[in-house]
């Protein structure tokens, strides 16, 4: 494209190495749903302001609309695809999800909070959601199903990656 | 019950159109009126981008009339020779790469013959401007009962006020897409949507098709709100034109700058009061004067006035009722469908009022709206006449005690004494929403819905009525399993897709659950009586006759059918605009507390309490979805969510300076259901997903001026409204001396 030479990968996707060639001007987000056919990773303002599109880069939630995909190179991807069902039955059961599509980014940055529970001694739940952006929830039902996914997060942390 | 598709949402399996992966597609991109009025003089295609390469659709591609059928046919589906809106469509581009077709956007270029626009709705318009009729009055609408002027006359107290409300965006999550294709002659279009059949309609005049020759199909639809009532059509068509010319699949996807600039928002509105009250506080007389700004088409303004006009008067008793309501042609993209539909601003100015009414005749607001709450055997300002067993004063009450409206009041007295800065109030409002069409639209829908019997055991629900997150799957399944006896698992629903299910209708109103949802139960009645069965058949004995009867007839197919029937005694009349405008209500209280911080004039919604009556509740966890989903909502129509215009064109079309509220934003929503079964409805139930996008701007706004003397008038109440308030009438050095 352009003619701009496309710029060889290599980076760990939910536990496996990938290998691809990007397009320089290519963003993570479009190297997953595009390039990799990942659709879960949804995009829904292409500005960073919604967190639609939230994905795990070396442990951290980031908005991969606003990482350049070459800049993953041996870098570490977590996706929603990597998520066990069985790990948001309590968002379920709460009413976390209506339309679905901040879904995937609120499960990713809920993950964050559940797997790093000692964030919750400096920050509230609502402070660490802020970042994903919801129209149809009003929240309560996303931030009672983090509180009971805590709660009953013994012998619910089975992570096999079972894929849906 | 649980979401049915829940988990596969939850875990990002659901796939939404711009998931699709279709074999060959090409990308559909739109070239738009640069100017908000004018002629085209010219459409300039860039000399150093190869044209030959790209799919180039104008208006002369219209195959069939070049309109975006609905109320009337005024909208082009690409413009021809003129523009009325800036971002209207003019023409359409595809190729197989997205970005090269971003880039080709950029290198076409509409040259317009400037003509004056009319975009300032509460000025008339100048003699240039006048663009239809002679004031640009597109619809007017008057709603009469008793003599106002007389009742006027002789109240004790006459109170006026004037109320403005702005555009609001949608922002559902999922921007909106079609993609379309054509095979052995069929066109299909498939994509996020809320009414196949009107994009359907839509389809067969502008295409000029049989419609055996298009089918619609609905893909997962992330959030509509209203959004994808209207706008879906129009997308959909620019993708059909784009395929068919190509002889390929074409998929249009907005990105958010595109889906903000050029779709529908809710109506702006004006909206002035006359009230007489008298000497002890009873409404004598409501004089109305409904204003809002339709934008450059008609679209679906003429109704959503409808129901604005219908709801002015609130869910009060008075006997003298005037309403008129008015909405305007102008130069803005045309506004649309917004959850409410013209209600929430008409319920925004009078829930204001009356607390502006309260204070003049220094009447407590709570005790002021229980005196006037309509009780069963009143007529509303139709004359339709309530009798639905609702105690209205009952939920007014549960929502002051829950509350603690009393206890509050003194804290906040106390924080004035004991905080230069932080004020807090507590303010309400008592609202109703009629659930399903307006008047006489249900019967002229006449909706139509079917459940098949299949081989297996099973029962297949085939209705247009789609989910957008709102919970129609769930809820279409628990009525027919409870219907029929049996297990969830043994529902399934048909794909929405008009060459497979009946029209059932649109999905708007709050008439899926209530309206459609009878239809349901009906139909399985139906499938239970085509099988031979008595009335009470349920669980096993429906399965084994409908598993004998497949095995009596292999190939077979039995389908229940149901159409709708108007509920006994309803009467509307659409030439006096008089009558029982909705077969039912929902109707609520709202409590907000806020906290002003005098330093930055920010507001902070510290609690809510959201009491309503809406029939019988179908999904606890859903029905409270709705309306927290509603109240949020309606908080940031409040308080941040602000369209900004510029010659014609939003200036703030992207999440950075368009405020949605976060969850950071809000306190805990306490919902609490009253449940007066309706005897209409599915199981008892009434409509619920707009009613509660009604109440939090007054309830808020009311908050805030009682927290801070400030006399808001106007949202969003942003803190530069709030400081021009306050700094205007002396009231903020008052406040802080």
């Amino acid at each position: 494209m352009h003619g701009s030479p496309e710029i060889p990968l290599s980076f760990t996707l939910n536990g496996r190495t990938v290998e691809v060639a990007v397009d320089p001007s290519a963003r993570l987000l479009d190297l997953l749903r595009y390039d990799l056919g990942m659709t879960g990773t949804k995009e829904g303002c292409g500005e960073g302001e919604c967190g639609a599109c939230t994905v795990w880069l070396d442990g951290l939630p980031a908005d991969s609309c606003l990482v350049p995909a070459f800049q993953v190179e041996g870098r570490e991807i977590r996706t929603i695809e990597s998520v066990d069902p069985d790990r948001v039955r309590e968002l379920r059961s709460a009413g976390a999800t209506q339309c679905g599509a901040c879904t995937p980014g609120v499960v990713m940055s809920a993950l964050w909070i559940l797997e790093n529970p000692a964030l919750l001694d400096t920050h509230t739940i609502r402070e660490l959601m802020a970042g994903n952006l919801c129209r149809c929830t009003g929240y309560d039902g996303i931030v009672e199903g983090i509180e009971a996914a805590m709660n009953g997060r013994p012998g619910k942390t089975d992570r096999a990656g079972r894929v849906p | 019950m649980e979401r049915i598709e829940g988990i596969a949402k939850l875990t990002g399996a659901e796939r939404y159109v711009d998931d699709l992966p279709v074999e060959g597609a090409l990308w559909g991109m739109t070239v738009r009126s640069p100017a908000p009025r004018g002629r085209i003089r010219e459409i300039r295609f860039n000399p150093a981008v190869d044209w030959s390469r790209f799919v180039v659709v104008d208006h002369r591609d219209v195959p069939g009339a070049n309109e975006v059928l609905l109320i009337e046919p005024d909208q082009p589906v690409l413009a021809a020779g003129r523009v009325r809106h800036v971002h209207e469509p003019v023409v359409l581009l595809a190729h197989a790469s997205r970005d090269a077709v971003r880039r080709a956007v950029r290198a076409v270029e509409v040259v317009v013959e400037p003509e004056d626009p009319y975009l300032d709705f509460a000025a008339p318009p100048r003699p240039e401007q006048v663009q239809r009729g002679d004031d640009n009055v597109m619809k007017r609408i008057e709603i009469r009962k008793g003599d106002v002027e007389a009742a006027l006359a002789r109240a004790a107290r006459v109170v006026e006020g004037e109320y403005r409300t702005g555009a609001q965006e949608h922002v559902y999550i999922e921007t909106q897409g079609m993609l379309a294709w054509e095979d052995a002659g069929v066109l299909f279009i498939k994509g996020s949507l809320q009414c196949p059949y009107y994009v359907h309609k839509a389809a067969l005049r502008a295409l000029r098709r049989d419609a055996d020759h298009v089918r619609i199909v609905q893909a997962p639809t992330g959030g509509g709100f209203g959004g994808k009532e209207e706008y879906p059509s129009m997308i959909a068509l620019h993708a059909a034109l784009l395929s068919l010319k190509a002889g390929r699949p074409v998929k249009i996807v907005y990105d958010r700058g595109e889906d903000m600039e050029a779709t529908t928002k809710r109506h702006p509105s004006i909206v002035r009061h006359r009230t007489g009250v008298d000497a002890d506080g009873n409404l004598v007389a409501q004089d109305i004067d409904v204003r809002m700004d339709a934008g450059a088409y008609v679209t679906l303004s003429p109704v959503v006035l409808s129901r604005g006009v219908i709801h002015a008067a609130g869910p009060y008793s008075c006997d003298a009722v005037r309403i008129v309501g008015r909405a305007v042609l102008t130069n803005s993209p045309p506004h649309g469908a917004f959850r409410g539909f013209g209600a929430p601003q008409t319920h925004f100015a009078n829930e204001r009022h009356m607390d502006v009414v309260a204070d003049a005749i220094g009447m407590d607001p709570i005790e002021f709206r229980r005196r006037n709450l309509i009780a069963d055997g009143d007529t509303t300002a139709t004359g339709q006449r309530i009798v639905d067993g609702v105690d209205r004063a009952a939920l007014l009450d549960r929502a002051v005690e829950i509350s603690s409206w009393r206890e509050k009041e003194e804290r906040h007295a106390r924080l004035v004494r004991a905080d230069p800065w932080l004020r807090r109030g507590m303010g309400v409002a008592c609202f109703h929403h009629g659930a399903g069409f307006t008047g006489s639209g249900e019967v002229m829908l006449g909706s139509r819905l079917d459940v098949a019997g299949l081989p297996d055991g099973r029962v297949e629900i085939r209705s247009a009525n789609i989910e957008m997150g709102q919970g129609t799957l769930t809820v279409f399944t628990q009525i027919a399993a409870a219907r029929l006896g049996l297990d969830p698992t043994r529902i399934a629903i048909a794909e929405a897709d008009t060459g497979r299910v009946p029209n059932s209708g649109p999905t708007v109103a709050s008439r899926t659950a209530m309206v459609v949802g009878r239809l349901v139960e009906e139909a399985c009645d139906d499938l239970r009586a085509r099988l031979g069965l008595d009335g009470d058949a349920r669980s096993e004995s429906f399965t084994e006759a409908l598993v004998a009867w497949h095995a009596e007839r292999p190939g077979g197919e039995i389908v229940g059918e149901a159409a709708y029937e108007p509920p006994p005694g309803v009467h509307w009349d659409d030439d006096t605009y008089t009558g029982d405008a909705y077969a039912a209500y929902g109707w609520a209280a709202y409590v907000a507390e806020v906290e002003v911080d005098l330093r930055t004039y920010a507001t902070r919604v510290i609690d809510f309490v959201a009491v309503q009556d809406v029939g019988t509740v179908l999904n606890p966890t859903l029905a409270r979805g709705q309306v927290q989903g509603g109240v949020a909502q309606g908080i940031g129509w409040a308080l941040m969510e602000e369209c900004r215009w510029k010659d014609g064109a939003m200036a703030n079309a992207q999440l950075t300076n368009y405020i949605i509220p976060t969850s950071d934003d809000l306190p805990a929503l306490r919902v609490h259901f009253e449940e007066t079964p309706w005897p209409g409805g599915p199981l008892g139930a009434k409509g619920l997903g707009e009613l509660p996008i009604d109440g939090p701007a007054p309830a808020v706004v009311n908050a805030i001026a009682r927290a801070v003397g400030a006399d808001a008038r106007e949202i969003p109440l942003t803190p530069e409204r709030l400081l021009a308030l306050l700094e205007d009438d002396g009231a903020l050095r008052a406040r802080i001396a």
